[in-house]
């Protein structure tokens, strides 16, 4: 009997290594699962029959191309489009011998928090169906917190894989900047997004991350990593530097209950053996969300204006001349997230607005860069929750756009620096699980690997949610 | 002389020589059945991504070190916003703040001196794909049944070179444009021929008072593919704004189409109307950063530019012979005659009228061979004709020609012309009664008679001495 809830990728690697179980038995026993517990979650938008391949599965975020596989970006403008090509991060994956389990749910183009934009109805929570799973990568990190798949790839933007980590309880990477191919990720803001693994440890994490990353010709803004990926092993922090920057952990916004999770978890690194030092980042938090908020949407009302009718996707059935087919498509086709961010966008690039706007939102990028690279001067990673709150109520939010967007207030400011990102998970608060947020300098993503497992072996969560064991 | 000067800029678009697109790897082919040269980048499927084509940047910095332009040490792309089902991806990669090539000149020479137009900038974008619009009367947009796009063209390599407005008439817009065009063929970048359409320019035209300072609206004639059409579109644009103030109207910037059917023009859209095409950086790629080295390589490969080669030849050949042979690429193959011993007028004359009209490749010509035919004393019309047609073929030898040499011995001729002039008394008559034109009529029998083979030089002379002894 395997037992998705628990199985690790790792640990289903050495079972079909070992023959222990074979391939369909594994690729059935998520099928199983989903059948069971995907009716109330929503998960997923498409599933996958078992192509009788030989690995391992794994989920992909709908923003991800998958040859001959539905591919939506949770948009109804991409209803029935079914990409002609994989995207490079698939190919990896394939390459490695995995295989795709089915796409899950995500905002729409993935710009939302709770997975509540996506145009095919919103995914619950595994720990509290009533609640989100945040977003926009929730289908990703429900599927990995509900057993429904071992480990899945997102993408993140200003916190897409973060935030539901955190929210879902398990484990999720935002990498630098350019590690990773975005060719064949559907665009949400270019200079932002970064695809990256969700698991429900840091070794699997780790492991997909060395998988997908890597320099990839057809992705001009990818680089070669400066080092090889390394799994972590190591369960003390001696030496490590750890900074604790004040605007970060003492927002306002902040629970109690998430304050108090993630002080814990910082008393945890000194006892592990690391220095913990206090910090002041000034702009980042102030400044991140704003400034994101003008860029984001710039770069997405040009990457969605591709989404016209004429050549793929949905097209409207109300005629019209040239200008009007446009209009009704993208009209019916979007949903009203991606037009109020399409019509922020192209405000904040218009002539005569582009300098106030845009582009003095990139020069405010560079100073939180810098500020972090001071930072970095003096620490090794920094720590802070990775969202003000644990999982809120579906529809709590959704009437409210600015709350909504304060989900993201702490993983923005380092999106926009380009720096790698985890989520580990660090208790419970209200029975729902607390994320850390590890930041590095760039390329640093074996320092959070370390830290992260650490943290994990010391901590102890158990990222089952109670409910599902109980049934 | 006028009181009104004619000001003209231009912008001028060439398709790049290389063997794939801009941005993808379709490799170009003028004359591929529609949509055959297509991919998911040049379509814009979700998630593709472009790569910029080294070999058009590299030609497009060639041109920019022909025209004496600063060469940037980072050039950047940008997405040029705009609606059109040509334009696939809803913007155009273009450069705009930062272009590849900054302020040149190119020196045109006249007769009277040399004319300097300066440069402002050429740099480096991608072509939209081709619209046919089926049905209706004009074969427009407007009216048509439907239309087609065929994507084969979309993402081809485009130079845009932009000149300041420094011509002053449309014979100086010609010649600048020949001499640009010139340059362009020579560094092997373009074919640049506007009958294919690998060349078009955007002509902005104004009027001013001599002596006034400043500049006047224009007027832009778009996408003209013409040498003839640019001469009379300029002109009729002149005319019409001349005529305009003077019956004291006020001009306003607009677009024209030129309509060589009527000679007029008509407005193709009004300043007012004109798009906010957002501008911004191509978060996608990542700046052009040409290398010390590859600059210098390329300046290596730069050619003697065509105006200093007219300079050259001006003393030999006159001024306009000199401008029409460099312009047109056939001043090697006259300079290659002359060194081999013919009259420079005789070179002049056989390149730039038999040669040229035979529309054969200049370079191919064997000129030693040529050369020893034009020097054969009393060559028959035939055999040059012959000769010509053959010059740039495989397999040319002057000795098929130079044998037949014109039948100029009097003892051969005598009966024959004495036969012609027994033939047309009437014509002998004229001749007698003073009116020596109709020469040419007797010499042309006796070239009929003898098939050509007679040297018309002897036969004139042979008749004048007959046609006075019978006196």
């Amino acid at each position: 009997m395997i037992d998705t809830l628990r199985l690790t990728a790792e640990e289903a690697a050495r079972l079909l290594r070992e023959r222990e179980v074979s391939a369909a038995e594994l690729y059935a026993a998520y099928r199983a699962a989903i059948d069971e517990r995907d009716p109330e979650l929503h998960c997923y938008l498409h599933v996958c029959e078992d192509d009788g391949g030989e690995g391992i599965p794994i989920a992909v975020k709908d923003v991800i191309g998958t040859k001959g596989i539905p591919t939506t970006a949770g948009s109804k403008i991409l209803e029935n489009y079914v990409p002609v090509y994989d995207a490079t991060v698939i190919e990896r994956c394939k390459a490695n011998g995995l295989r795709v389990l089915g796409k899950t749910n995500t905002d729409e183009f993935a710009m939302g928090s709770s997975t509540e934009n996506s145009a095919y109805g919103p995914t619950k929570n595994p720990w509290d169906p009533t609640r989100v799973p945040g977003g926009s990568g929730g289908g990703s990190a429900a599927a990995v917190a509900a057993g429904l798949a071992p480990w899945a790839l997102g993408s993140d933007t200003g916190g897409s894989i973060k935030q539901p980590a955190a929210l879902c309880g398990n484990v999720g990477l935002r990498p630098t900047y350019g590690t990773v191919s975005r060719y064949g990720a559907i665009a949400f803001a270019s200079s932002l997004d970064q695809i990256g693994p969700v698991a429900r440890n840091v070794r699997d994490c780790a492991y997909l991350y060395s998988i997908i990353a890597g320099r990839d010709p057809a992705d001009s803004t990818t680089v070669e990593l400066p080092n090889a990926v390394e799994l972590p092993e190591g369960e003390d922090l001696k030496g490590l530097r750890v900074g604790v920057p004040r605007e970060f952990n003492e927002h306002e916004a902040i629970e109690p209950g998430v304050r108090e999770a993630v002080q814990r978890a910082i008393e945890l690194c000194r006892e592990l053996g690391a220095e913990v030092g206090d910090c002041s980042l000034p702009y980042s938090v102030d400044y991140g969300m704003p400034c994101y908020y003008l860029i984001a949407p710039a770069e997405a009302s040009s990457n969605l204006a591709r989404y016209d009718g004429v050549r793929f996707g949905y097209r409207s059935p109300n005629g019209g001349d040239r200008l009007e087919m446009y209009e009704r498509t993208r009209d019916e086709g979007f949903g009203e997230e991606s037009k109020r961010r399409i019509m922020i966008g192209t405000y904040a690039l218009s002539a005569g607005y582009y300098d106030a706007y845009y582009g003095q939102a990139q020069k405010v990028r560079t100073v939180l860069a810098r500020e972090h690279a001071q930072a970095f001067e003096r620490f090794d990673v920094l720590v802070s929750p990775t969202s003000p709150s644990v999982a809120f109520k579906l529809g709590a939010r959704s009437e409210n756009p600015l709350a909504m967007y304060l989900s993201d207030l702490l993983t923005i400011p380092s999106c926009m620096a380009g720096l790698p990102g985890l989520n580990v998970p660090c208790g419970l608060s209200e029975g729902l699980p607390v994320g850390l947020q590890l930041i590095g300098p760039q390329f640093s993503e074996n320092v959070l690997f370390r830290v992260g497992q650490a943290l994990e072996t010391a901590i102890g969560f158990d990222p089952v949610p109670a409910r599902l064991v109980d049934v | 002389m006028s009181e009104w000067e004619t000001v003209v800029g231009l912008e001028v678009h060439a398709h790049l020589k290389t063997r794939t697109k801009m941005f993808c790897r379709c490799e170009l082919e003028y004359g591929a059945a529609e949509n055959t040269r297509t991919c998911p980048v040049c379509l814009a499927h979700p998630g593709a991504l472009p790569v910029a084509n080294g070999r058009a940047i590299e030609h497009t910095i060639k041109l920019g070190l022909a025209l004496e332009c600063e060469i940037a040490s980072s050039a950047v792309f940008a997405r040029k916003n705009y609606f059109y089902p040509d334009l696939p991806k809803g913007y155009q990669i273009s450069q705009y703040e930062a272009p590849l090539c900054g302020p040149g000149r190119l020196v045109v020479p006249t007769a009277e001196g040399d004319e300097v137009v300066r440069i402002v900038r050429a740099h480096l974008e991608e072509d939209a794909a081709k619209t046919v619009h089926a049905g209706g009367a004009t074969g427009r947009s407007v009216g048509a049944d439907y239309s087609l796009v065929d994507f084969n063209r979309g993402g081809t390599p485009l130079l845009e070179i932009v000149s300041e407005p420094d011509i002053r008439s449309s014979e100086a817009a010609l010649r600048f444009l020949r001499l640009l065009r010139q340059t362009i063929v020579e560094l092997g970048i373009s074919d640049a021929e506007m009958e294919k359409g690998t060349m078009r320019a955007d002509v902005n035209v104004s009027v001013r008072k001599q002596g006034e300072e400043g500049y006047r609206p224009r007027w832009e004639l778009k996408n003209m593919n013409s040498f003839t059409f640019i001469g009379r579109g300029i002109e009729a644009a002149v005319r019409e704004q001349i005529a305009a103030y003077e019956r004291g109207e006020t001009i306003g910037q607009s677009t024209y189409d030129y309509d060589p059917d009527t000679d007029r023009l008509t407005v193709h859209r009004s300043k007012e109307e004109a798009d906010d095409y957002r501008y911004f950086p191509e978060p996608d790629l990542v700046p052009v950063e040409p290398t010390a080295e590859l600059v210098e390589r390329l300046r290596a490969e730069v050619p003697e530019p065509p105006g200093a080669r007219i300079r050259a030849l001006e003393q030999a050949a006159g001024f306009d012979v000199a401008y029409a042979l460099v312009t047109t690429g056939r001043d090697a193959l006259y300079a290659g005659l002359v060194a081999d011993g013919v009259e420079s007028r005789a070179a002049a004359n056989w390149v730039m009228n038999d040669f040229a009209a035979t529309g054969a490749d200049p370079g191919a010509v064997d000129i030693a061979g040529m050369a020893t035919v034009l020097k054969t004393p009393s060559l028959t019309r035939d055999a040059l004709v012959e000769a010509t047609a053959a010059s740039a073929l495989p397999g040319f030898s002057a000795a098929d020609y130079t044998s037949r040499a014109a039948v100029s011995d009097a003892s051969e001729l005598g009966p024959v012309i004495d036969a012609v002039l027994a033939a047309n008394p009437q014509q002998v008559e004229t001749y007698r009664g003073g009116k020596e034109g109709i020469l040419g009529f007797l010499v042309g029998q006796v070239m009929k008679e003898t098939e050509g083979k007679a040297d018309a030089k002897a036969v004139n002379a042979l008749l004048r001495e007959k046609l006075a002894q019978d006196a």
